[in-house]
């Protein structure tokens, strides 16, 4: 039964109001060649009861693996309100309820998101979400190239510790706008940006430098050299964080002499399950004379006719309803439903909920490493600083391993060798605080069996 | 009724050119701009030492119901932008011929400056609108 309101008498009053002789004719100034005539390779709809019975037993088959994969996305434990709230119809199916007049629930809940957001990065102000992480980057450096007013090359310093997805999106969004990146080298023992490999950068006057925090790898940076190296350069420091480090590490307002410029990241860890990939959603702050130059929405506190607090979007003139090909982006929308989850989990975690999470995933992170490094074989590759991911070396290459983990329900991390050849059979572990000791036990154990085959 | 001072030059797009001894102009947004426009909460002049193409769009006035491009009248060189309105907007609305200047620039081409408007002749732009 489709879902279309008109009756047949309907459609042909209609098309008898507009002249019109058939609802094909309408669609008469298409080429023939190009029009579909009918889905064939589609097959019969089935009724509800057996879709439901198709699914149902596809769904069986997830065998729900012990996942160690980290890699940007990262199992945390939801608590069970998150949801119950978050999927509530007022929040669930409403349609951009930005409208001051009727939505100053949502506006509220988004206020406080952005509060929290600038609580976590120490940066000034921020938005209300853009789609993710990668894209947020993106925005980031848009924004730099716009703001900073001495050194206008777009030339783009980005390590070669950052997600490889960051940089192949921030490249698919930016490089028609006359953006070019260049790569800095890391150091092969420590894992992190190495502060030579930028000497050869110096006099380039650089538009903006990219810092990962912690960066691909899991290894903590030389946040505060790095970021003073830039801003001598004249570039703006455009930092990219895990936000459920923030709960530990201090916040990139305090990079360095003069802190980061602004701070973008991927709010997944933050009450978004995996979900196979997403939504999650991109957070991008920044400190306020920057402001006008950040895309996205912005919620501000104001107050009505009558004096009464309220909430409502406010900076619209850099959006493109207002300015069109001048706005600051052509982004119209946030993630509200996952910045919703991501508000309800901070606020039920807090502070120190937040950093009892970020401590038991390096300590399982820690006690993982440890364990896997027991098996003749295994190494670990950098013996740096690291929050909750580590690179370890395996015997064999690593793709077949993986394989063999996850035929026996262990999904072993995140295979290197793709991106990062240059690290041989390397893998990247995480264990975030939803891992036991018993299930560390099993990952050891299972790769032991799988490595001695 | 809008003021229009019978001393400054003014273009269609509603900015006035005010010549000075030196040969450079000073630059704003006239009576009837600010008062179109509303309370101005934002004001983005041009970079100091652009050079400017006559009818470029170089500035942006944002008021609480709209942001408008603002074009330089004839083409030069930014010599002097007015920082107070970056704290203050607000003295566009109020002194748009004196205190609410925006910029100053260099006159390239003399000839763009006999093409501009009179005091007389903006009058009935409006007028006309």
């Amino acid at each position: 039964m489709p879902f279309i309101p008109h009756t047949d008498t309907d459609v042909k009053e209609m098309l008898a109001a507009i002249g019109a002789p058939s609802i094909d004719a309408l669609f008469g100034e298409i080429p023939p060649e190009l029009q579909c005539k009918g889905l064939t390779q589609v097959p019969e709809g089935l009724s509800e009861m057996a879709v439901s019975q198709l699914l149902r037993g596809r769904a069986a088959e997830d065998r729900m693996a012990l996942n160690f994969i980290g890699a940007g996305a990262y199992e945390h434990h939801i608590p069970a309100a998150v949801w119950e709230l978050t999927t509530r119809g007022e929040f669930y199916s409403a349609y951009t309820p930005y409208q001051a007049e009727a939505s100053q629930g949502t506006l509220t809940v988004l206020y406080e998101y952005q509060t929290m957001m600038t609580e976590l990065t120490g940066m000034e102000v921020s938005n209300a979400s853009l789609y993710d992480g990668a894209s947020a980057l993106a925005e980031a450096l848009l924004m730099a190239v716009r703001a900073n007013p001495t050194n206008q090359s777009g030339k783009v310093l980005v390590p070669k510790t950052l997600h490889p997805f960051y940089g192949e999106v921030v490249n698919s969004i930016t490089h028609a706008q006359g953006i070019r990146q260049a790569a800095i080298d890391y150091d092969a023992k420590t894992g992190k940006t190495s502060l030579e490999s930028l000497k050869a950068y110096e006099g380039v006057k650089p538009t903006a430098v990219v810092i990962a925090q912690p960066n691909f790898f899991g290894v903590l940076e030389d946040v505060d050299a790095l970021t003073d190296w830039a801003h001598a350069q004249g570039a703006l420091v455009v930092a990219v964080v895990n936000p459920t480090s923030l709960a530990l590490l201090k916040p990139p307002s305090e990079w360095g002499a003069k802190g980061a410029d602004i701070v973008c990241g991927d709010g997944q860890p933050l009450g978004a399950p995996l979900a196979s990939g997403g939504p999650y959603y991109g957070f991008l702050t920044c400190k306020m004379p920057y402001v006008r130059q950040m895309p996205g929405r912005i919620i501000g506190r104001t107050v009505d006719l009558d004096g009464n607090p309220g909430f409502t979007l406010t900076l619209q003139a850099r959006e493109q309803h207002i300015r069109r090909s001048k706005a600051t982006s052509n982004i119209c929308t946030n993630q509200g439903l996952l910045v919703t989850a991501s508000t309800i989990y901070m606020s039920l975690l807090g502070p120190d909920g937040l950093a009892k999470v970020a401590t038991a995933s390096m300590a399982n992170t820690a006690a993982l490493v440890a364990k896997l490094t027991q098996i003749p074989g295994v190494s670990v590759v950098f013996d740096t600083p690291r929050f909750h991911e580590a690179v370890i070396r395996l015997p064999k290459p690593v793709a077949p391993v993986l394989e063999a983990l996850a035929n026996e329900g262990v999904l072993g991390g995140f295979d290197l060798s793709r991106h990062n050849p240059e690290l041989g059979q390397a893998l990247l572990v995480c264990a975030t605080e939803t891992k036991s000791e018993a299930q560390l036990d099993r990952y050891a154990d299972t790769l032991r069996r799988v490595l001695a085959a | 009724m809008s003021n229009i001072p019978a001393a400054l030059k003014y273009a269609k797009s509603h900015e006035w050119v005010k010549l000075q001894a030196d040969g450079t102009v000073i630059v704003g947004i006239t009576d009837h701009a600010q008062h179109a426009l509303g309370d101005l909460v934002f004001v983005e002049t041009p970079k100091l030492g652009r050079k400017l193409a006559a009818g470029e769009s170089c500035a942006v006035v944002e008021s609480v119901k709209a942001a408008s491009d603002v074009y330089a009248p004839i083409a030069g060189e930014v010599t002097e932008t007015n920082v107070t309105l970056a704290n203050s907007p607000e003295i566009l609305n109020s002194d748009p011929y004196d205190a609410g200047w925006m910029w100053k620039q260099t006159v390239t081409n003399a000839g763009e400056l006999e093409v501009l408007l009179d005091a007389a002749g903006y009058e009935k732009v409006i007028a006309a609108l």
